[in-house]
């Protein structure tokens, strides 16, 4: 048996042991979901049992290094730990912007007193943190946002708007883009900072999306003081930091294409709505659209695995989380417009315990914006054009 | 062949439409509404002031009270009625209730409804699907002749302005073992009447639905409507020309949803430049427009042909009302979409156009439905 082998035992073991019946279940939208941090209500026991256990092991953020309490797992193991997972269709036990941006951020570009600061709260679910990236004027041009922050010695002032926040009237902390050089050029002269929602002069309003729920917000920020040591990298050298910041962000949105743990195929579901004809889905029409999906979906499946596998192995394009980040989120996209089409008119039930208010809807309404979220569709695929096929 | 284009009195009423329901109900309206869960759904000045001009009674004959300017000029109400996302029975009363009491209604029935739906008094809903997607011969709804009258069972679900509505006329089996189409009959039932219960579903789109039970529902031999056993002929009719209408209503949600886009392709400033300068963004702007050029053309063709009575008006209809699903579904995703985080947001309308255009289109049948009976028809 090989030690890999020995792992997946252990794991499989380990996880019938103590992963809780309430968490072997799809979750049902995003406020099903365990955000962690100090304002966080737990929607069950069985919720907060598991963020603690998987977290007690580091597996919260498992290929993070044991000294800031990840998992130490090497990608082969943490390969196995999320297909063990999903065998008994565990929930992953923390949803955060910590594990998925901010965090590997700091791994990478941050001292190491930020890393012993920060790194630990966001494993164990203790700190959850928002990203102050877009400004009512700079979205897509990112480059061009506007919070300045003002040098004063061993501290900024930052001022500015940041729009577009999600939970940033939930989250403890912020990774904030700003500006401390204004004479530079554009993407030259940007720091990224760190920031404590409750430092005064932080202040946030909630915005409602279509799906009625899941606000996210307007940041204001007005003289706000940041300490020097809560620059990520050098100061003025923000960008790059930012923009592999976007490239996890963008890898994890992508993968929201996957089917998770858990969560019914789109054919499984499909059967369940139209049901089988001599075993094929009883609507023709709809059967080539679900297959045509399905196919679609083994294939990217397969493409995201081949691109871990090549990064392991530091081969394959650069950029290709733009075409993980365009053409997963695509994808979810049509899975949730055909779950509606399958689902017909009850579909569109918007309130009610039936519906579980309106589940589905608002589901497949928030999927509109995975395609905007973290760089739009269209820049994804300018990156492609410009940076992998050098079309200017 | 008539041209296609619509005539001087369409056009009037086209321009007249468009004023009213810029003015009387626009998208506001409908987010008070919502906002304000209120109870009827739709505003009843707003019924009152489209009765009194004439809309309500666009479909019926001048001898019942109604104007008789058929369905090219319902079309008109229909398209501006979308444009604005306006609530009101039109469709569910002055179209759907309307054409079956036309179509399958004695001397007696029609007096007794017509002219009061063409006055906006009388408000008739129409009972047919029981699945959640679109089946119309998919009916376990039971009526048992029983001394001299029925006993009906069943259960209806996505009924158009089924819980304010005064009058309901329900689809169910007469001949109990009958399979599809056949030994369909309808009836036409006061909500009142004991054993019935309606039930308000609040659907993504803020617009009126509900369901319908009906346990033990005892009514006299008068409630048939048409011939007993023989509704399959009129339904046929009566989905066609309510699909027309929603083909419609979609073509002007699109429409208004793609102008809006535009306008802000205009505006919106990235990079330095309107984003309307990015040829990526310009292409599928342009593409858009063709594809509404196209539907304006099998909308308007679908009207003309119900007015004509053309042998193959179902088919042009299932054309229209798959092709507006199909474009109102790309252009109500691509105004989110171009509209970037705003267009996610709760403050602008893109929610609403959307949420009406799911509901329009599953109504009487998708794109699936209307492709599939399309090449059904035309023998493939
Ligand atoms: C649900 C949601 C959550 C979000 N969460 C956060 C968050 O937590 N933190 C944060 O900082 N931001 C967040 N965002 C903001 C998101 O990153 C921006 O919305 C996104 O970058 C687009 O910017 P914009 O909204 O200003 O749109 P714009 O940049 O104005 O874009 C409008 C349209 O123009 C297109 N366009 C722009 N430039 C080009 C070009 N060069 N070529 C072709 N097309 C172009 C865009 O693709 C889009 O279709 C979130 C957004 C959403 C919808």
């Amino acid at each position: 048996m090989t030690d890999l082998d020995a792992f997946r035992l252990e794991t499989r073991a380990w996880l019938e042991a103590n992963c809780p019946p309430g968490m072997r279940a799809p979750v049902r939208g995003e406020q099903d979901q365990c955000w962690g941090g100090r304002n966080f209500q737990f929607s069950s026991d069985d919720q907060r049992i598991w963020l603690e256990r998987m977290a007690a092991r580091g597996w919260t953020a498992p290929d993070w290094p044991c000294e800031y309490g990840g998992g130490g797992l090497s990608q082969a193991e943490h390969k196995v730990l999320r297909e063990e997972m999903s065998r008994i269709q565990a929930r992953p036990p923390l949803s955060s912007f910590g594990v998925w941006m901010i965090g590997p951020a700091i791994l990478k570009f941050g001292s190491e007193p930020l890393k012993r600061q920060h790194l630990p709260p966001i494993v164990r679910g203790e700190i959850r943190w928002c990203q102050g990236y877009s400004e009512p004027g700079a979205g897509s041009d990112l480059a061009g946002l506007q919070t300045r922050a003002e040098d004063r010695g061993d501290h900024f002032i930052v001022n500015g708007q940041k729009v577009w926040t999600s939970y940033a009237d939930q989250a403890d902390w912020m990774f904030c883009l700003v500006r401390t050089d204004p004479d530079a050029r554009k993407q030259l002269g940007i720091s990224l900072v760190l920031f404590d929602m409750t430092t005064p002069g932080v202040s946030t309003r909630p915005i409602k999306l279509i799906s009625g729920n899941s606000p996210f917000c307007e940041t204001f920020l007005d003289d706000v003081c940041v300490e020097k040591d809560q620059v990520v990298g050098e100061i003025n050298q923000g960008w790059t930091i930012a923009k592999y910041l976007l490239t996890h962000e963008r890898e994890m949105i992508g993968g929201m294409g996957r089917t998770g743990a858990g969560q019914r195929t789109l054919p499984e579901f499909a059967v369940e709505a139209i049901g089988l004809d001599n075993g094929r889905l009883a609507d023709g029409m709809l059967r080539a659209e679900v297959a045509r999906w399905a196919l679609d979906a083994k294939a990217f499946e397969l493409t995201a695995e081949r691109v871990r596998d090549e990064a392991k192995t530091g081969q394959g394009v650069g950029h290709a989380s733009a075409m993980v980040k365009y053409y997963g989120t695509e994808l979810n996209k049509r899975r949730q417009e055909l779950m509606l089409a399958l689902r017909g008119s009850d579909a569109l039930v918007w309130e009610g315990a039936a519906s579980h208010e309106g589940a589905l809807p608002r589901m497949w309404l928030r999927s509109k914006a995975n395609s905007i979220e973290g760089g739009t569709s269209e820049i994804q695929l300018n990156v492609i054009a410009r940076n992998i096929l050098a079309l200017q | 062949m008539p041209a296609l284009v619509l005539n001087e009195e369409q056009q009037m009423l086209k321009d007249a439409a468009q004023r009213f329901f810029r003015e009387n109900a626009p998208v506001a309206q409908l987010r008070a509404l919502r906002d304000n869960r209120d109870e009827t759904g739709f505003s009843a000045e707003l019924w009152r002031n489209m009765a009194e001009m004439g809309f309500a009674g666009t479909l019926i004959p001048e001898a019942f009270g109604g104007s008789g300017f058929g369905h090219v000029g319902m079309g008109q109400l229909s398209e501006e009625a979308g444009r604005n996302l306006s609530a009101s029975p039109l469709f569910s009363s002055s179209i759907l209730s309307a054409v079956t009491l036309l179509l399958a209604g004695s001397g007696e029935q029609k007096q007794a409804t017509l002219p009061a739906i063409a006055s906006g008094k009388l408000v008739v809903a129409l009972a047919i699907d029981e699945k959640p997607r679109h089946h119309p011969w998919s009916i376990n709804t039971t009526a048992q002749n029983l001394d001299a009258g029925f006993v009906i069972n069943g259960h209806k679900s996505f009924v158009v302005d089924g819980h304010v509505a005064d009058r309901l006329i329900v689809a169910a089996r007469t001949n109990i073992g009958s399979q599809d189409s056949d030994g369909i009959s309808l009836f036409l039932i006061d909500p009142a009447t004991q054993g019935v219960k309606v039930e308000r579903t609040i659907m993504a789109d803020s617009r009126n639905a509900a369901t319908v039970r009906l346990d033990h529902v005892r009514v006299g031999e008068e409630a048939l409507l048409g011939q007993l056993n023989e509704a399959h002929a009129v339904l046929e009719s009566v989905l066609d020309m309510g699909n027309a209408q929603l083909a419609a209503e979609l073509l002007g949600l699109s429409l208004e949803a793609f102008e809006r886009t535009v306008r802000f392709l205009q505006e919106r400033k990235q990079f330095g430049v309107v984003i309307g300068s990015f040829q990526g963004l310009q292409h599928r702007a342009a593409h858009m427009f063709s594809e509404l050029e196209l539907l304006k053309s099998v909308v308007l063709k679908a009207l003309v042909a119900l007015d004509e009575e053309a042998v193959d008006a179902s088919a042009l209809v299932s054309l229209a009302k798959a092709k507006a699903c199909e474009v109102a579904e790309l252009v109500t995703n691509e105004m989110i979409q171009m509209h970037g985080g705003i267009g996610m947001t709760d403050e602008f309308d893109a929610g609403l156009f959307i949420k009406r255009a799911r509901v329009v289109q599953q109504l009487l049948g998708d794109y699936r439905y209307h492709a599939d009976r399309f090449a059904r028809l035309h023998g493939f």
